[in-house]
């Protein structure tokens, strides 16, 4: 054996602590009327079914790295941390519209936080969790020092407003928080996992390999027939099937949540909040009676006004219930996330 | 073969839970979509209660094939057998 000396690794710390949180909301407001204009429904089934009353869309102009750096520089700015000192850029999201290079690593240049390393997450509606994850253990490992983690899409860009199973849900916006060393534990141990065995039963209709072929086809034979029928989706849009999320949602997740609980050490009442993927009401709604929460713990409802936003919308959730109840910060929140994969993350945080 | 009679009473007492329907509204015949306006979402609420109470599986891809109360009845009853 070749004798060298001994590696040094990182120099590991106690705990860490979501520092700030800051959000981007996008200005296009997209009711349930507009919504009607594209599939026959009504305001009344769809706030019944989902409880959404809007949702907020990106412009076209503003991009998934212009959302990421406005929720990102208001995180910064509530954490009290300048972006050089970001030791490491960690951003989850399912739209940004370039296989390679990432979001990250363009929202790294634009904060002034290179030469952080940046890499994107792609674990859809759990992205946001899966992301806090990873900051807490490289924050704790003593890797980084500070990690800044963005939940972010622009889910108007992969939908198909004329179909009805999931489209009508979605909206844009990003959320993002700065992690850090903390003397008190401030996130608790993350139960994530995927049950990929349901990879179907959500996520996009197609791959970009099949307009791809359609293109080189069109451009072959100069007949553009098929790259013109609607009925083709030929560019990939998201689908789910309902009912199968839901229960799981519903019922795997009540048990991810209690195992997250019980992990971090604490009760349902020693929540302040409850925060969980902002998919639907009445799967928030259903996932509150499981967990038998006490009353005065608050659960994140923003998905009326906010819609579903995938990664972002824990981080906005968590937002909105601190502007509305700026009690709650320095108490603890429960927060979990679960989607496409299907992949599911949760944890709990000491609200900044 | 266990009790239809029961299992139609046990039942019946979750719809009433979820939908606020009288009990006496769940009838055998009754198609959950188009008699009790049972949707997607409650249906699988339902769906998943009865597992509990009668310890039975139903899965995803037979939910959809229970149209009436009584096809809901019929297969508890040969799950439980």
């Amino acid at each position: 054996m070749t004798q060298h000396p001994a590696l040094t690794p990182t120099q590991p710390i106690d705990g860490t602590a979501v520092l700030g949180l800051g959000v981007h909301r996008p200005n296009v407001v997209v009711d349930n009327e507009q919504i009607c204009r594209w599939i026959d429904s009504s305001d009344e089934w769809i706030r019944q079914r989902t409880g959404i009353v809007t949702r907020h869309r990106a412009p076209a102009d503003v991009s998934v790295v212009d959302m990421a750096e406005a929720a990102a520089l208001d995180a910064l700015k509530d954490a009290g941390i300048e972006a050089s000192q970001l030791g490491a850029i960690i951003v989850s999201t399912v739209t940004h519209p370039y296989k390679t290079p990432s979001a990250a690593a363009a929202l790294a240049a634009r904060l002034g936080a290179t030469p952080a390393p940046a890499f994107d997450v792609s674990a859809a509606c759990a992205g946001y969790c899966y992301g806090v994850a990873q900051a807490d253990s490289l924050v704790r490992s003593g890797q980084t020092k500070y990690a800044l983690v963005v939940g972010v899409e622009k889910l108007s860009d992969i939908i198909d407003n004329h179909e009805r199973s999931i489209s009508f849900l979605l909206g844009d916006g990003a959320g993002a928080v700065v992690i850090g060393p903390s003397e008190t534990p401030g996130i608790s141990a993350s139960v994530w996992g995927s049950k990929g065995e349901n990879w179907e039963s959500v996520g996009m209709d197609s791959s970009l390999l099949r307009l791809r072929d359609a293109l080189a086809e069109a451009q072959e034979t100069g007949d553009a027939s098929r790259l013109l029928d609607r009925e083709e989706h030929l560019w990939p849009t998201l689908r789910q099937d309902g009912q199968t999320v839901f229960r799981w949602a519903v019922w795997e997740m009540a048990k991810t949540a209690k195992l997250a609980l019980e992990k971090a050490g604490i009760n349902p009442e020693d929540l302040s909040a409850f925060v969980p993927h902002q998919a639907n009401m009445r799967i928030i709604d259903e996932l509150s009676k499981q967990l038998k929460l006490p009353e005065h713990v608050l659960v994140g409802r923003d998905i009326a006004d906010a819609g579903n936003t995938s990664a972002a919308s824990i981080p906005l959730a968590l937002h909105r219930l601190r502007e509305e109840n700026p009690e709650i910060s320095g108490g603890l929140a429960l927060q979990i996330g679960f989607g496409a994969g299907l992949v599911y993350g949760a944890q709990v945080v000491l609200i900044p | 073969m266990a009790d239809k009679n029961a299992i139609l009473a046990g039942l019946a007492e979750i719809v009433e839970e979820e939908t606020g329907l009288e009990t006496e509204e769940i009838q055998l015949e009754k198609s959950f979509t188009e008699d009790l306006d049972i949707d997607s979402i409650s249906m699988m609420t339902i769906v998943v209660n009865a597992e509990e109470k009668f310890d039975v599986k139903i899965p995803d891809e037979e939910v959809k094939n229970l149209t009436t109360v009584g096809d809901a009845v019929d297969y508890i009853a040969n799950a439980a057998g």
